[in-house]
Parts: C-alpha cells; structure tokens; sequence
C-alpha cells in the first residue's frame, strides 16, 4: 500500500477487505511491555523422596533412583526412588490390609478425611503451585488458578458424597448373606469396590491425582497411585499432606517410576480395579491385560481416559472474537498438552480468511517463555520426548503439504516452531504456539494427537459437513461449538460423538460434571455422580 | 462489512455478535497480569498522558476550571516525592460554557494546544435537543476553542431502530467540526485552522447489550468516516505522527505521511463508552467491544479511530487494567504500516474520561519513586 493510498481518502472506496487482511501482521518488539514478574517464593523440594507406602516415606534397600527436571531450564529439581514389582507388591499388600476398616469408618469419618485434605490443600496451595509447575513447565498462571484450586475442588465435592452415596445409589438392597470376604457397605447395597491402581499422566500432575484419589476414597477404597515419571513431585506433597491429616497408613500408597512400575501395578493379582489416564496406545496395552481374569478368576474392573482430537466447529454466525479466545484456550492451554485440547478446527468456509488472521493476531499476544513468570500464557514442553514427539509432527504437516503459521512469518518460508529460537531461552522444551492451514482431513496431523500447541485449521462449508469431518476420528474426547443460533447449537451438539460438548466456552472444568470419552478415547467417566460409578459395587 | 449506509435495520447490520460471557471473560484475564516496577511505572506515565481531566457538574465555576486546567498542565505541582518530567494530560474536559475560560486559562500558562480542550456538546448528556441546537452547541464550542468535541448519540433513536437517523446526526456534527475547524482560529495565532476531533459518546450503559455497543461502534466510526470523505475527500486520514521517533528503533524510517495533509485536518476521531452520568459507565467489557471494533476497521479499510472509556475509572490499577487490554487487543498491529511502535497506546488514540484517576495515578507513582504513600492531602486537588 503505498503512503498516498493511506493518506488519501478516496483510496478507501477501492480497498477490497481481503487484501487488507492479508496483509503481514509483525508483533512489535517496541512499545510499553511487561517487567519480568516471577513468582519469586522459596518452596521446599527435597533432594529425594521415598516410596509412600503404608503411611511412611521409606526408600527400600538398593533402590534404583532417577532424578526429575525442570523442563524450562533442565536443571535437576530432585531425585525418586524407581519402584519395582516388589515395591509394588508391598503398597498393594498395604493398602489390602488397610481396606477393611477404611472402609468400615462411619461414612462421615470418611468425609472428615477427605474435607481435611482439600483444606490443606488450601493452606498449601501456593506451594503446590509452584512445584507443579517446576515439574512440568506449565505457567504458574495455570497452576495457580486452575490446577491446584480444581485439586482442593475435587476433594471437597467427593468428601460430600461420601455419606450421601444412599441418593446416588438409590433401590439397591442389603444383602442377607454377604460373601466371606465382602468389604462392608458404605451404603445400602452399595461397597467399595477395593484396592485400586492408578496411573495418571504429567500433562495435571496433581489434579489428575485428585481426580482418581478422591472419588476411590469416598467410596471407601483404598489406593496405589503411581505418578508419571517427569512429573512425580506433587503426588509426593500430597503424600505429606495426607501424613499431615493423618489419614490411616496403607489408605493411599503412591509409588514412582516409570512404565515398569505402571506396568507391575495393571498386572498385580490383588489390585480389583484400574484406573488410568494416559496416551490411547498405552491404554490398548493396559486393556489386553485385564482382559485376563486374576488367578483367583475374577475380572479387574477398567476406566481408560486416553487420548484425543477433539474438534471445535465455528459457524459464520459465531461471535467471532469470542470464538477465537475459545480456540486459544482449547489448543494452547498447557501448551496443548491437554487430552481434551481442540486440536482440529473447523472453519466455516465464508470466514475461513478472518477466523486464521484474527487467530494469527491474537497468537501474537500469547506470551511465551519461563513458566514461573506470572504473565507466562504458554510455559515449557514437559519433556524432551515429548518436544521430540511434537517436532515429528510438525515435520510431517509441512511434508504432507500444509502451512506452518505463526504470527510474524507469514508469506515467509516456514519457521521452526521449537527449540531455543526466536527468542526462546537457551536451554529447556520450547515450542511457539503455530498452528497450520491448508490442512486435508487426511493428512496425519488432522488424525494423529501432537499433544502440543499446534493447531490445525480445516473448512467446512455446510453443517451436515462439519459434523461427518468433525466425527471422522477414531478419538471422541471433547469438541467445541461456536454459534450464536441456539437451535443449531443444540441439533449439533447432539450429533457429534463425544464425551462433551462445549457450546460457546471450552475447558471448563468442574468436579460436579462427568469427564470422559467415546471410541478409542476411552471409557468410563471421572467426576459427578458417574464419576463415583467406577469405585462402587452395587 | 461496513456496507455504508445501507444498514438502516439490523437485519442488514454487518457487525459482528458479540458473546457475553466470553468477552467478560477475556475481559477479566486483562486484571491478572502482573505488572511491577519499571513497566508500572511507565504504564502510569503513559496513563497520565492519556487522561482527559474531566469536571462536568452544573455547579462548574470559571474558578474551578481554571484550577482544573493548572492540574492538567502540570499534574505534580505543588507536591513532593514525584520523579522529575512527569507529563501534562491529554485534555481538559468541560461544558460548553467553560471553553473559553479553559482556553484564557491554557492560554496564560503557555500550554495552549498541548493540553487540548475537549467539551461536552450536543446537548449532554442526554442529547434530547433538536438537532439544529445540538449542532449550534457544537459550533460554538469550537468557536471559543474547543480542541475535542464529546458528541452524545441519539440513543432513543437508536433502540427504536431508527439506526440512519443515528448516523445521520453523526454526520451533522462531524461535518460541523470539519467545517467549524476549518474557520476557527489557530492556537498558534497564525492564521486560521485548527483539528477538531470527534469522540462519538455511545453511552454504553443504556445501550445495554454488547451487541448494541458493537454494532453502534460500527455505526459511529462509519458516519464519521463518510461525512469526512464527502467534504474532504483527498485531505483527510493522515497518519499518526511520529513525534517521539520510537520507530527508528526498529529500523523503519517514521512515516511523516502528514506532510500532505494540512495540520488543521490531522487529529483522530474516537469512540467514547460513557457520558459519566449513567451506571454503569465504563466497564472492561465494553471497552474491549469497542476495542475490537476499531482494530476491524484498521484491519479493513487502514484508518485509526481512537477509544475513551469514561466514567468509573477511578483508580491507578484500574487504568494499567485498560492499559493491558489496550496492548493485548491492538498489539500485535504495532509497527504496522503507519502505525507507530506504541500501536493504540498513545494520546492520540487512546484516552481515559476521569476525574479522581489522575489523584491515584500521582500517589501510586510517588508510592515507586519514593517508598512512601502520599495522604490525599498531600496531593493537590483540581
């Protein structure tokens, strides 16, 4: 555009609104900006932590350790003990031999439990909120205000279950005769359903903790919990805390290691159910095991939350500004490393051109870099693996023939979205959020999880197409709808196979509403009454 | 978009829906950024510049302007513990009745024109006048040296659906301010002509909707842009100035594209949310609709039209609120094209319309450069 075209009036009547668009859109370095603010408060991280079992902290003889790091600097944060099936097999006996009379407290006793652990998750959380996000590289903004007060959160709504478990279950009966070896009834009817192995990711360290603990809990079970390996440290905090409350020894065991140790705990004889949230590969492998029956020829009880793809579809007549924050939080929250992250959008067609340059705007915006930073909006890769995995991805977008956005590069060769450059600090798991355009329903990134801030943006241009291109995935995690039309919302809403449906919002969280997906993205469901399902016998 | 004045119902309207939720929301995430030291510090210098130091009460006295118009002229007179080169504010915003005292009184300090003039006309707040009157406020306010006109819009008019109506009486007094400017004399002394801005008051809190807010931005910034186009069609828009050279540091030369454009016609024209006397006023939510819209028809059409929110912004932390959401919402179009480095955070395009703001923005920066909080009575009262 030349400068009398800006200038002159008259230019205006011929400006056609795409040209204008498109144009480049380069984020100034210059300008009033931010002063660092890092959340500057000293925790405690113990140079090494033991095994959790039986109420103590013990490291067992000749135990092999690892250490976990900071992602955002790859400095060592702390060393922990790598359980073996022998560990395994004394957390898993703790927590058998703790069952009987955990489960016999009065319902009430429970609940004090359990209320006691989510205020002292309370009084710690600035604490934990920390040390989350050292573990994982999440921003302390998301820690702070999201992970850790959803962690108090889900303690506090099954900690009020616990003794109303007679409303949720309602019509069942008191066995006359209960088995030899019954657990006694937490509710008319209703029993805990026993010893339950858990095995959580890193992407919410201790908020998907709190997801599987407080529920088993409730219902009067007793735990082995083992974190993930990167991301061990919360899930020992709360170890302390539940000392700390003096919650009876062997009712919550937590053990780290890595896939051997999750592995020793899926197969142990004497674990009655599994609960795992994890990648959708991991969890065929777990679901092939229990497929077995235990030698005693019982069958484990399974919930798998897995992996997904989860689409977002935004009609012409969407609030546009208020559909792309949508878009933001869905795929760069957690720098995407979220299950439920809205990885696949579908654009209508008539606003495909505004939607990706209000994206690419708003991107530019996103602050990215140290994640203890409280004006960080997208923190660190959680591990070289994992930033090796996006990379991948990444790679094979442009190859299959798709464009690499982000925001001042356009109309350049594609950059490099990971790694230290473009300002990124020198060492740690960086990848700037991008997203792609020009991405085919058959291309891999359209398909496969990245489990990354990286976006891919699709057309559509009916609505009977958007819902055949949004359920043409063999994953049925969450999805997001943006209209303004309520009635279309609805008769969408309906069609599209998954476990939620955000109209209007995405990532909305509550422990009162049921999590959990369709076809390989597992089954199953965490949270609210259903979520209580899977930790009772009726 | 923006398909002229055809849009006379809103089935036509081309402005997009606005989600409360959602923008409330975004809104919200502007309050939780952090900002400490040296960027609060440049953030409440830079808000200071941009207040328009407001007194709008019947009981308004020649008096009481006058001490108004020393406060704009020199904020920290008077007062201890403030850093050295503090800036004058924006403007001055008075009735019509008090111009030409705000203009005597700018006049004897030296700081005629550099602290603009801004007055309320059209008939404010309510704008319930016969048009012919509103438009006589308005040249008269320009006459005796209004810099700014503040317009209030025919809100009747505009929630019976009589949206032309509307925009025909932005026009009016657009063309007013065009023609008015042309004529009144220059602050300089030397000849004759001066910019007169427009700030179109939506009067947000009885719109009610932010699909009104939205759709009325729309409207405003568009009657505005036609009535210059058909008086002036090949002198208006000019650029921002670049007078504090911030974009040398990127290497781009500054774009003086102004040196066409008689310095008469060079002022931007805004979109203002409150007339101060409605509850609620200001409020984030509006003002990042408003935002919103004037970042659309940058990106659309490459001219700049400037926000004010008004009414309700009382504290510091309040005004680095607006200031992040102002970065955060136009940003990213800093250094494009014309637009210097600072992008909308300027003067010249961004204004607060308060009158306590610029008290709690002098203590909170005596506060940083002192260790010390000032008592209210140790700073100086307007």
């Amino acid at each position: 555009m030349s400068k009398n075209g800006d200038v002159n009036g008259a230019a205006i009547q011929q400006a056609p609104s795409t040209s204008r668009i498109s144009r480049d859109v380069v984020p100034s370095p210059a300008g009033w900006d931010y002063s660092p603010a890092p959340e500057t408060t000293k925790v405690a991280i113990k140079p090494s932590y033991g095994l959790f079992i039986d109420g103590k902290f013990a490291e067992p003889k000749g135990a092999k350790r690892f250490v976990t790091i900071n992602p955002a600097n790859e400095t060592t944060l702390s060393e922990v003990v790598q359980a073996t099936p022998a560990d395994v097999n004394r957390a898993v006996a703790a927590a058998r031999a703790a069952l009987p009379k955990w489960a016999g407290l009065p319902a009430s006793e429970r609940a004090k439990f359990i209320f006691r652990i989510a205020r002292r998750i309370q009084e710690r959380a600035r604490e934990l909120s920390i040390i989350e996000t050292l573990d994982s590289g999440k921003p302390i903004k998301e820690s702070r205000d999201v992970d850790i007060p959803l962690v108090a959160a889900h303690f506090f709504y099954n900690a009020g279950w616990a003794d109303k478990l007679g409303f949720v279950f309602q019509g069942q009966t008191s066995k006359a005769k209960p088995g030899k070896n019954s657990l006694p009834e937490i509710a008319p009817g209703v029993r805990p359903v026993g010893v339950c192995g858990q095995v959580i990711p890193w992407n919410f360290p201790l908020l998907m903790a709190a997801w599987k603990i407080a529920p088993a809990l409730a219902c009067g079970n007793t735990v082995v919990l083992k974190p993930a390996e990167t991301t061990p440290l919360t899930a020992l905090v709360l170890a302390e805390i539940f000392e700390e409350c003096g919650l009876p020894p062997g009712v919550v065991n937590i053990v780290t290691g890595d896939g051997v140790t999750g592995r020793a705990i899926v197969e142990h004889p004497d674990v009655d159910k599994i609960a795992f949230t994890g990648s959708t590969e991991v969890g065929k492998i777990i679901a092939k095991s229990v497929a077995n029956p235990r030698p005693d020829g019982k069958f484990k009880r399974l919930t798998l939350e897995l992996g997904g793809k989860s689409p977002h579809i935004i009609f012409e007549d969407a609030a546009i500004d208020q559909a792309v924050e949508g878009i933001i939080n869905g795929i760069y929250f957690n720098q995407g490393e979220v299950c439920c992250a809205g990885s696949r959008l579908f654009v209508q067609e008539s606003i495909l051109d505004t939607v990706i340059k209000k994206l690419e705007l708003r991107l530019a915006s996103l602050r990215v870099g140290d994640p203890m930073d409280k004006n960080t909006d997208v923190g660190a890769v959680n591990s070289k693996e994992q930033l090796t995995r996006i990379e991948h991805y990444l790679k094979l977008g442009q190859t299959e023939g798709a464009e690499l956005r982000m925001p001042g590069f356009s109309g350049k060769p594609s950059p490099e979205a990971t790694g230290s450059k473009h300002g990124m600090p020198s060492k740690g798991f960086w990848c700037r959020p991008c997203f792609f355009t020009g991405v085919q329903p058959s291309h891999t990134i359209a398909r496969e999880e990245v489990f990354g801030p990286v976006l891919s943006v699709l057309s559509f241009r009916t609505p009977e197409e958007a819902v055949s291109r949004a359920n043409n995935t063999p994953y049925g995690l969450a999805a997001g709808i943006w209209t303004e039309k309520g009635s279309k919302m609805l008769s969408i809403a309906k069609q599209i196979k998954s476990g939620v449906v955000w109209c209007n919002t995405y990532n909305k969280f509550d422990p009162a509403s049921p999590f959990g997906g369709f076809k390989e993205s597992g089954f199953g469901r965490e949270g609210g009454v259903q979520g209580l399902k899977a930790y009772v016998e009726v | 978009m923006h398909s002229g004045t055809k849009a006379a119902g809103r089935d036509f309207s081309p402005s997009p829906k606005v989600d409360a939720v959602m923008a409330a929301e975004r809104a919200a995430s502007f309050t939780k950024r952090s900002i400490k030291s040296k960027s609060k510090l440049a953030g409440l210098k830079l808000a200071l510049s941009m207040l328009d130091l407001t007194t709008l009460e019947g009981k308004d006295s020649p008096e009481k302007v006058r001490a108004l118009c020393a406060k704009a002229v020199n904020p920290g007179a008077g007062q201890t513990d403030l850093p050295e080169g503090l800036p004058s504010v924006a403007a001055v915003c008075v009735y019509p009745n008090l111009v030409k005292h705000c203009r005597d009184s700018l006049e004897s300090m030296g700081a005629l024109g550099r602290v603009k003039i801004a007055s309320v006309a059209t008939g404010f707040p309510s704008g319930q006048y016969p048009l012919d009157v509103r438009l006589d406020d308005t040249r008269r306010a320009i006459h005796d040296g209004a810099d700014e006109i503040d317009m209030v819009i025919n809100r009747g008019a505009f929630l019976a659906g009589r949206y032309e109506e509307v925009a025909e009486e932005i026009r009016a007094v657009k063309r007013t301010c065009l023609q008015e400017g042309v004529k009144a004399a220059s602050h300089d002394g030397e000849g004759k002509g001066r910019p007169i801005s427009l700030k179109v008051i939506l009067e947000t809190g009885e719109l009610e909707t932010l699909d009104n807010v939205r759709f009325a931005s729309d409207l405003a910034i568009r009657a505005m842009h036609e009535a210059v186009r058909e008086l002036e069609p090949d002198t208006i828009y000019s650029s921002l100035r670049n007078s504090n050279g911030t974009a040398e540091q990127n290497g781009s030369s500054p774009r003086h594209l102004d040196t066409a454009t008689p310095r008469h016609l060079s002022s931007f024209d805004f979109i203002k949310t409150s007339t101060g006397k409605v509850t609620p006023a200001a409020t984030m939510p509006v003002t990042l609709v408003m935002l919103e819209a004037v970042r659309d028809w940058y990106l659309e059409t490459g001219h700049l039209v400037g926000v004010k929110p008004a009414g309700g912004i009382r504290t510091a932390k309040q005004s680095l609120h607006y200031l992040v959401m102002v970065k955060e919402t136009l940003g990213a179009l800093a250094g494009v094209n014309e637009l210097h480095p600072g992008g909308w955070l300027t003067p010249e395009l961004w204004r607060f319309g308060a009158s306590a703001l610029a008290n709690d923005i002098l203590r909170q920066i005596s506060w940083l450069h002192s260790g010390k909080y000032r008592a209210n009575y140790d700073v100086t009262e307007a």
